[in-house]
């Protein structure tokens, strides 16, 4: 059957990160928000307890968190012209499907984006000029600086209760920080975490060969601390069941801790789970947003009606419902033209895999973002001149898994796999395994898209969402030249064996063992309509009462994790639509 | 599922059906701020699985995956071996559930072939891969030896196994290749998952590479056992050591 739910505010689709960040700022200005969100309801003390939640079949073998392709996947190919087929089975965008969205099992590495990051464009015009570009690149500005962003940054890591070590607060340096970290005004809300024996293996190695090691801030909460919304956060303990886990020790911070506990005492808030939203509805004329449809549990459809309607379902679903809702122009690859599903990125990753010899790495005291890092070889804190790509990798010592499960293929290569010579090998390589990550910026190409597929279809019997996606050759480059470092500083630190890997060498997939989940792009924000999608407030150019929030907004991704600048310019566009949109509705630029 | 049918017309006709007032759906949930009513279902109980009876695989298919279990994780001075650990019982019940059904993948078609970086197309599931394999695993040895599986020389055994794994081993009705693959990943899961899912006895697995096990806080180590050994006795979700 068919029903109407009474008139809201603001509908917003999508409750992880971004949807609960806006949602507490509308609520808060007094506005009436409903949520719809696909996933169930989570909260920690029901559905992570500590007494239950340290199993790792079900949590990051079989995955029981997230979403399952039987509810959405999505088609991939490597280039145009390839036919796209579906990722049938778990794959490694391990998307969140409940209340909290992937931020209930997010790994929680907790970065600010540096000055570079959000206007490459035109900071790469202005020191090595077009000549660095690689054919095809797609550079372009968002609209909004480090410097704009700085109070949302600040404001994000104080609902979070982000952990680390500050290296630049009010342009003065402090050491242990990151050197290269743009100025912050305040220093992390928590102390950064105690590093384990690999992490300092790294930074003795590191701080010898003249770089700069420092603790990545991560969502691990430092100490105890009372967050920007009054919320006590407890000391993360270590316990290493973390990325692909919710935490049941109110020690990572998600939206479930650090926001839902304040919004869900606000009677102007209302939460629909378990529902789906497969379109944004708008006037004829496509000109105004009207409110949203969705399907419930039941297969009922609803519909929420609403002033504004904000969708914060990540990346991909927030570029395949534009491209439902038949809203702005789609990207043609063909021709160049079209904004939606343009401008989409991954992450280059390169790797070091190193085996000690007579170590007791102890790997199962980790959390998800157990990490030491340097910074000398990412973004634009070095010289580029001669070396053909831009970007470049945060290099981390990174220790977020130690349990058996899945540490027990990481034998040293030419070890048997099974047998008892597999028992052997791997009773050793359990204690002597360690890796250094190189995350890698990613910038978008004019082959690398989405668009709807022609073939497959959801559950409800609407088109999937379709990945056109090749690493380019900027990243292939930035890949290498990364990959070599991570591989002399695991000598460095004294591993008897170690295998480098830059990704790009190969092809994409979203089967590839080690890597990233983070897509970016599709909706992105900008100056030009030629070019983005919404304005520089995550303001739709077409439709100015829809607002698209979250690392779709992002033309390019960093050599960093993505979600302290979605917390960020959520904050930024909640700002915008409390002190500028609501007192006169309308387009927030005018160009 | 069957209202989910009917979905797709649905769809279609919401442009100009009337438009019925709130209606409360079954499990989809309206949770108001202020209201108290937000919180989640709480988790059925945790148990032992039942190891006493098959769920899924008939006896003689049990006794043949307990065959090939052994060769992948044989007993030896470093602690059990598979079936001892229970790690049969474990794949008993992965494939009577949700594993062994497939249920979280997508089975639309068209099902096509790609690339190999497009990932796995098949829409077979391990329960039918099981039953199909473990069938053919006596015909393709006694074709080759003369022999059921479980009757060949140790070194015959391996050298099968190593034949499956290649690709150079093939079989008729399931890729002998994947389906090796299923067997070590579930082997490894059985012997090194919480023992609660019937293998692990004893936590064997576990104690084969020190890892203790269901403990949720490290505080007291990470700094001070930093780089040494930890002598300690694993513990499972079922609080037995
Ligand atoms: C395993 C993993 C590790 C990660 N580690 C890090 C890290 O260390 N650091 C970092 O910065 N980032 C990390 N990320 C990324 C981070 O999780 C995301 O950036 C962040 O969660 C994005 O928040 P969001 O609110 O934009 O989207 P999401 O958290 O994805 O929330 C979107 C919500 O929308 C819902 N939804 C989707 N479609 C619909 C629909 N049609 N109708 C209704 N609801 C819908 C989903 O169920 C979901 O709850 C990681 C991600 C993963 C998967
Ligand atoms: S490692 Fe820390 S933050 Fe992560 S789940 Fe465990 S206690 Fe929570």
């Amino acid at each position: 059957m068919h029903y109407k739910r009474p008139k809201a505010d603001v509908v917003i689709v999508g409750l992880g990160w971004a949807g609960s960040t806006m949602a507490e700022e509308l609520t808060r200005a007094g506005l009436n928000v409903v949520a719809i969100e696909r996933g169930a309801w989570r909260d920690t003390s029901t559905s992570f307890p500590t007494t239950r939640n340290p199993d790792e079949l079900s949590g990051s073998i079989r995955k029981d968190i997230l979403q399952a392709p039987v509810t959405e996947t999505y088609t991939v190919r490597n280039r145009p012209g390839e036919t796209a087929l579906p990722l049938r089975k778990y794959h490694n965008l391990t998307l969140g499907n409940n209340v909290g969205g992937a931020g209930t099992h997010w790994a929680g590495a907790s970065w600010r984006w540096q000055s570079f990051d959000h206007q490459p464009y035109s900071r790469v015009m202005e020191r090595y000029g077009a000549k660095q570009l690689v054919d095809g690149l797609i550079l372009q500005d968002w609209g909004v600086t480090y410097n704009d962003l700085e109070p949302f940054y600040d404001r994000f890591e104080k609902i979070a209760g982000t952990s680390g070590t500050a290296g630049v607060i009010n342009g003065v340096k402090h050491p242990g920080g990151n050197p290269f970290e743009d100025s912050r005004t305040s220093p992390y809300p928590t102390p950064a975490l105690e590093r384990t024996r690999a992490n300092i293996l790294f930074s003795e190695a590191t701080t010898r060969m003249g770089y700069s090691p420092f603790p990545v801030p991560s969502a691990m909460i430092g100490g105890p601390y009372t967050n920007a919304l009054g919320i006590n956060l407890a000391p993360c303990t270590y316990c290493g069941y973390c990325q692909l886990y919710g935490c049941g020790n109110w020690s990572k911070s998600s939206p479930n801790i650090c926001i839902l506990p304040v919004l869900m005492q606000r009677p102007n808030f209302t939460v629909v789970t378990e529902s789906e939203v497969v379109r944004i509805n708008t006037t004829p004329d496509k000109k105004m947003a009207t409110g949203i449809t969705f399907v419930d549990s039941d297969g009922n459809i609803g519909e929420q009606p609403a002033d504004i309607v904000i969708t914060a379902t990540f990346t991909l679903d927030n570029t395949r419902l534009l491209l439902l809702s038949g809203i702005s122009t789609p990207y043609d690859v063909n021709t160049g033209q079209g904004v939606v599903g343009r401008a989409f990125t991954f992450q280059t990753l390169s790797w070091a895999f190193m085996f000690f010899e007579n170590e007791y790495l102890n790997p199962f005291m980790n959390t998800g973002a157990l990490a030491t890092q340097i910074d000398d070889f990412n973004g634009d804190n070095f010289d580029h001149t001669g070396l053909g790509f831009i970007g470049g990798a945060g290099i981390q010592s990174l220790c977020n898994q130690g349990l058996p499960i899945g540490m027990s293929g990481l034998v040293p290569e030419g070890s048997p796999r099974w047998g008892k010579g597999w028992k052997k090998a791997f009773q050793k390589s359990y204690q002597n395994y360690a890796q250094i990550q190189g995350q890698g910026t990613n910038f978008a190409h004019r082959e690398q898209f989405m668009d709807l597929d022609p073939t497959y279809k959801d559950r409800f019997g609407q088109p999937l969402l379709r990945i056109t996606y090749d690493y380019n050759e900027n990243d292939r480059r930035s890949g290498r030249f990364i990959r070599d470092k991570c591989v002399e500083i695991a000598k460095e630190m004294g591993a008897r064996e170690v295998k480098g890997v830059s990704l790009a060498d190969d092809p994409y997939s979203g089967y590839t063992p080690w890597d990233s989940s983070h897509v970016q792009g599709g909706v992105v924000m900008g100056e030009d309509p030629r070019t983005s999608v919404q304005n520089r407030y995550q303001q739709n150019w077409d439709v100015p009462n829809l607002f698209v929030i979250g690392a779709s907004s992002f033309p390019n991704n960093a050599g960093y994790n993505p979600t302290v600048a979605v917390g960020a310019t959520t904050l930024w566009t909640a700002k915008a639509i409390k002190e500028l949109y609501l007192k006169n509705p309308g387009p927030l630029v005018r160009l | 599922m069957r209202r989910r049918d009917a979905l797709k017309v649905g769809l279609v006709l919401l442009a100009t059906s009337t438009l019925a007032s709130i209606y409360k759906p079954a499990y989809s949930k309206t949770l108001v701020g202020g209201s108290g009513a937000w919180k989640a279902q709480p988790p059925p109980p945790l148990s032992v699985v039942d190891s006493s009876r098959l769920v899924y695989l008939t006896q003689d298919e049990a006794k043949l995956v307990g065959t090939v279990f052994d060769v992948l994780i044989p007993p030896d001075e470093l602690g059990m071996g598979a079936t001892e650990a229970g790690c049969v019982t474990f794949l008993d019940h992965q494939l009577a559930g949700p594993f062994g059904s497939a249920a979280k993948d997508y089975k639309m078609g068209p099902v096509v072939e790609g690339t190999p970086q497009q990932g796995p197309q098949s829409i077979a599931t391990p329960a039918e891969i099981y039953r199909k394999g473990l069938a053919e695993l006596n015909t393709v040895t006694r074709k080759k030896f003369d022999k059921a599986f479980p009757d060949l020389t140790e070194d015959q055994k391996v050298a099968f196994l190593e034949g499956m794994e290649a690709g150079t081993i093939q079989f008729e009705t399931v890729k002998a290749k994947d389906f090796f693959t299923l067997l070590l990943q579930n082997v490894r899961e059985g012997y090194l998952a919480d023992p609660m899912y019937g293998g692990n006895r004893d936590m064997v697995g576990w104690k084969l590479v020190g890892f203790p096990g269901a403990v949720y806080d490290y505080r007291d180590w990470i700094v001070s056992k930093r780089g040494q050994k930890i002598d300690v006795q694993p513990v499972s979700l079922l609080r037995t050591t």
